[in-house]
């Protein structure tokens, strides 16, 4: 099989009560893919009235969706998981298009876990249940669970059909209808998306409205009658729709990044075996998605008597990045997904020579002889200390910040000195050691002599700034429906109060 | 009277965006975005709009427009000079630039000794 940039519709719609319906202002704005700068298609330019009919449609299919089986709703679930498995090739072709990202990453990593999400909570609204307890004799208490009703969700860009799938399916599984809207430079896949899946859903369960974040992401976040809002972001934006949620009185959810550490005890050099070659890589895996994870390992944590040593190693792994074309199976890296995040990208590589830190290997833009207008950063790392900006701030570029520490306390102080608590891990061969980190670091994920697996069945979230609220891992039901008490008296007699 | 040093600056280009976006929307600031996707950036937005914090720093007044971010994040800008400055692209984020194809971004430079022996002193909270 080869893969090329797949054929899009010169133009778009919003899909609204289950229709490819016009923004109402009639306003669109260009989609560009940014492996080469080029047109991709045009994308609805929304206003509030859109979203305001989006929600309307919303509420009109949730009485009937809310009341729907869960085993109706588990086996819609997974015929849209089927109906992805079938077109896998095809989504990672457009997914790469619009993102930026490689091949590999789409066809093997994206689209298995958008299809697993939908699997996942297809089976854990099968399996689960409410709760009964006897407070006393004739006294029993009910726990039930009942769907909010109908949610907003803002999705990123940096995995959008992956993160449009964490939050619809859990969504949905738990009886909720949803108005989205997807990252404006990367819309187009959650489109073509809708028109394989749109059909097997009852109209207005799922809407799908595009547009900017101020235009549209801000009429939905503030909207009075959105019952919940999730967003996937920066903490500027996320402390704005928690604000507008305020007015509203309803929860979020947020999911705002993090600066995640990833420490390599001594013991990680201790053998020169398959264990260090993971770990070895576990170093490289900043360079994953171009560095644009929530999670990306941007800082190491290197003991410093294996340092040098360690980086030896480390170093020509990430100089042996491929960075070819994203179409190509064989290239390991693909543009960055817009032109200001280029931009943004250099000014802190930029930063970083200011500080004073140390430039291992790249530090430059990358000039793609076959893509000239795309948007390619070589991967580069810096040594320095952990007070440094890059250390402190997300980049969300293909960019590691190192640093040495001499002992384990140190290690925990310089991961945790941070505002952030997302992801980390540690690399060691000591359980004992491990445990110590795994205790003591303050973040949502600690992964243990692995790094960057997101399975569903494992709940994802931050600690500190990095947000509220947890995604993957059937907890998340609970984050989209209400929990209704009922007490049942089998007495007779009165209480005797009156 | 003493002339302070300034920790902010404004480029011409971002100037004559904040103008536009003024004439549209009235009174603006910027508060400086963290975290992932199109955080370490600074977001522009109506004043009013964005509940500024009681303990959010001001870092300076340009063009009209207070910019602020969260003390906590301040204490590593502590020592750094910031020029928002304007790119082509297209963000995520509510920021008002990004309708126009256009996004704030921020330059960054080390104080020197003397710039900072001599700075503005700090306001904090949205003041009047």
């Amino acid at each position: 099989m080869t893969f090329q940039r797949p054929q899009f519709k010169p133009q778009y719609e919003n899909y609204i009560g289950g229709r490819w319906v016009a923004p109402i202002d009639g306003k669109y704005f260009e989609d560009t893919s940014p492996i080469d700068g080029k047109l991709v298609t045009r994308i609805p330019q929304s206003s509030a009235k859109d979203i305001d009919l989006a929600v309307k449609k919303a509420w009109e299919a949730f009485p009937a969706w809310g009341k729907t089986s869960a085993a109706a709703r588990s086996a819609i679930l997974n015929k849209i998981a089927d109906t992805i498995e079938t077109n896998i090739q095809h989504l990672a072709m457009v997914e790469t298009c619009d993102n930026g990202k490689g091949i590999r990453e789409t066809l093997g990593a994206d689209l298995p876990l958008v299809i697993d999400q939908f699997r996942y909570f297809a089976a854990a609204i099968r399996t689960e249940s409410g709760s009964v307890s006897d407070i006393d004799a004739t006294l029993v208490s009910m726990e039930i669970h009942e769907p909010l009703g109908v949610v907003g969700q803002i999705i990123p860009w940096n995995f959008p059909l992956l993160m449009a799938a964490w939050k619809i399916a859990p969504a949905l599984a738990a009886g909720n209808c949803v108005v989205l809207k997807p990252a404006e430079q990367t819309p187009v896949s959650i489109l073509v998306l809708m028109e394989l899946i749109g059909d097997l859903l009852p109209p207005g369960v799922l809407n799908v409205v595009n547009g900017f974040g101020a235009e549209a992401g801000k009429p939905l976040a503030s909207h009075p009658d959105i019952k919940k809002v999730a967003f996937t972001g920066e903490t500027t934006t996320g402390r704005l729709i928690m604000q507008y949620a305020s007015e509203n009185i309803i929860p979020v959810s947020l999911e705002l990044g993090g600066k995640s550490p990833n420490i390599f005890c001594a013991s990680v050099m201790d053998q020169d075996d398959a264990f260090l070659d993971k770990a070895i890589e576990g170093l490289v895996m900043f360079a994953l998605n171009q560095g644009q994870v929530c999670t990306c390992p941007s800082r190491a944590l290197v003991h410093e008597s294996i340092y040098e040593r360690f980086m030896e190693k480390c170093l020509p792994r990430v100089a042996a990045i491929a960075m070819g074309d994203p179409y190509e199976l064989t290239t390991m890296m693909g543009a960055q997904a817009s032109s200001d995040q280029y931009e943004k990208i250099l000014s802190y590589i930029d930063i970083g020579k200011k500080e004073g830190a140390q430039l291992l290997c790249g530090g430059q833009p990358y000039k793609h002889a076959q893509y000239p207008g795309g948007y390619y950063i070589q991967p580069t790392v810096f040594k320095g200390h952990n007070k440094m900006r890059i250390f402190q701030e997300e980049i969300f570029g293909p960019v590691l910040s190192v640093t040495t520490f001499k002992d384990d306390d140190e290690a925990l102080a310089i991961a945790n000195d941070t505002l952030y608590g997302l992801g980390s891990a540690v690399w060691s061969r000591d359980m004992h050691q491990v445990q110590t980190f795994v205790r003591g670091i303050q973040a949502g994920r600690v992964w243990v002599n692995c790094y960057h697996v997101y399975p569903a069945h494992a709940s994802f979230g931050g600690y500190k700034k990095s947000g509220i609220g947890r995604e993957n891992h059937h907890m998340m039901l609970d984050h989209y429906r209400n929990t209704k008490n009922v007490l049942i008296s089998y007495a007779k007699e009165k209480m005797g109060f009156f | 009277m003493t002339e302070f040093c300034e920790r902010l600056a404004i480029t011409d280009a971002a100037c004559a965006v904040v103008d536009q976006l003024r004439a549209r929307h009235g009174a603006l600031l910027f508060h400086q975005s963290g975290g992932c996707c199109d955080g370490s950036a600074p977001m522009c937005f109506a004043v009013g709009d964005f509940r500024v914090g009681s303990r959010d720093v001001c870092l300076g007044d340009v063009h009209g427009c207070k910019f602020y971010m969260s003390p906590e994040q301040f204490r590593y800008y502590e020592n750094c000079h910031t020029t928002i400055d304007v790119v082509p692209g297209r963000g995520a984020s509510f920021s008002l630039e990004i309708p126009l194809g256009l996004r704030f971004l921020i330059r960054s430079r080390l104080l020197t000794e003397a710039e900072q022996a001599n700075l503005r002193p700090l306001a904090v909270g949205a003041g009047d």
